[in-house]
């Protein structure tokens, strides 16, 4: 088991983000959460990720309690939220050189990366500052490739992509899946979203309902 | 894919933070025009040629503090802008890492500022670097000295930086918070850099104690920053 939440509630203060979410993913599985503005859906990615503390309940990813043990958790997981995460005065090569070096991805590892996103040639180094919103989100989620994370946490990937970039996407997460990982996405793409997923769940209210 | 060194890491992100400051020339077009300029406004202000060369160790350090604000406020901005600072958090990055890389790019640009900021003194203040006899002996107290203190900013800069990354008014934060911690580097660097340059009578020989505080400084710092570097950035 991937993700194992029981009951899981986050606050934020005194608002229940999460109001006692239970959620089971698998390896390997694409899972969709859909759901309307402010539902839950990005704490649900956020607990994943060791990000928001747990105020109650069980939740534990990748074998790991969020709770205890979130350094080991991070190691193999990959977010990639409304931010790109990239540092804008770099190119997007230095971006994806330098996230090499943080995970030790080898350089052959990073240009293998790079071509899977389209950022070859010249593309690859422009400045971020001077990318179109898409050409970002495509060197951000090479920064996924390079970090061959276990489990992909995307919020809204689709966004600010091309037709294009949306089919390359879509054909990186089918891969990453095929070749092990597990990957939760959270969309209001829905059509796309539910063609590329093995499971679509809904968060309602703080609450997961698959 | 092989799990990175701690130094590998650390110098990937300091090389990063010097590579980004190298294109954007903030500190180059910004910081440096800024601390010369306070440096012209001591010298309007205090207006007296014995003043100021008694006083130039003090002013020097006094601009390099002011500096430093912004300097520390720039490196955390390039993390935060587009969210970077959060991805290296959910990578995992080792924080001791990061805080010993941060700390050496800012006290590389410290150190190019400081050694602008004496040169601008020289001229402007009139100070003499080379007094009499003790050249030497001045010299090397006052290498040591910037090194020193130049190593305790960069340290306490990154850590305060790193405490208040995320807050809301963190630009009059940082000078608030910082200001009353810096106070033993302004003195010692200070006291250290007028007995080097000899100002006021002051001697070569006074000037080492104010270094073994600036050590104690710089130690206290570096070591309780590895410590907890990684809590004040998670928080």
């Amino acid at each position: 088991m991937v993700i194992d939440f029981t009951d899981a509630v986050v606050l934020y203060g005194n608002y229940p983000a999460l109001a006692g979410a239970t959620l089971q993913v698998q390896r390997g599985e694409i899972v969709l959460l859909q759901g309307p503005n402010g539902a839950g859906k990005s704490t649900v990615l956020r607990l994943c990720a060791g990000l928001v503390p747990l105020a109650r309940g069980r939740a534990s990813v990748l074998g790991h309690d969020v709770a205890a043990d979130r350094e080991a958790i991070r190691r193999r997981v990959g977010l990639l939220g409304h931010a790109n995460g990239l540092f804008l005065d770099l190119t997007a090569r230095e971006n994806l050189t330098f996230w090499s070096n943080m995970v030790g991805a080898s350089r052959s590892e990073c240009d293998e990366a790079m071509d899977r996103m389209g950022l070859t040639g010249a593309l690859g180094d422009r400045r971020v500052v001077s990318l179109s919103a898409g050409q970002k989100r495509r060197v951000a989620l090479a920064s996924l490739v390079v970090r061959r994370a276990e489990l992909w946490l995307l919020d809204e990937p689709h966004t600010s992509l091309d037709e294009r970039g949306r089919d390359e996407l879509d054909a990186v997460l089918r891969e990453a899946a095929t070749s092990g990982a597990t990957i939760v996405l959270a969309s209001h793409e829905v059509e796309r979203a539910r063609t590329l997923s093995s499971r679509v769940v809904t968060v309602t209210g703080g609450r997961v309902a698959s | 894919m092989s799990h990175p060194s701690l130094g590998s890491v650390a110098l990937a992100i300091a090389g990063k933070d010097l590579r980004i400051e190298w294109r954007s020339r903030v500190v180059i077009n910004q910081v440096l025009p800024f601390s010369g300029l306070v440096m012209v406004m001591f010298a309007l202000a205090l207006d007296d040629d014995a003043m100021l060369q008694r006083t130039a160790g003090g002013l020097v350090w006094l601009a390099t503090l002011f500096s430093l604000f912004m300097i520390v406020q720039r490196s955390y901005a390039v993390d935060t802008q587009d969210g970077a600072l959060d991805a290296m958090r959910v990578a995992g990055v080792d924080m001791q890492a990061m805080f010993l890389g941060k700390s050496l790019a800012l006290a590389a640009q410290l150190f190019v500022l400081e050694v602008v900021l004496f040169a601008v003194a020289m001229v402007l203040y009139r100070v003499s670097p080379l007094p009499d006899e003790s050249t030497l002996a001045g010299f090397v107290l006052l290498v040591t000295t910037v090194i020193c203190a130049t190593l305790g900013l960069g340290f306490v800069g990154t850590l305060y930086g790193g405490l208040i990354a995320g807050a809301k008014g963190r630009d009059s934060l940082l000078p608030l918070l910082l200001l009353p911690v810096l106070a033993p580097v302004l003195l010692g660097a200070t006291r250290a850099t007028e007995s080097a340059l000899r100002s006021g009578g002051a001697v070569v020989a006074e000037g080492w104690p104010w270094v073994a505080v600036l050590v104690v400084f710089a130690g206290v710092f570096g070591v309780g920053g590895l410590l907890s570097f990684g809590a004040l950035i998670e928080e």
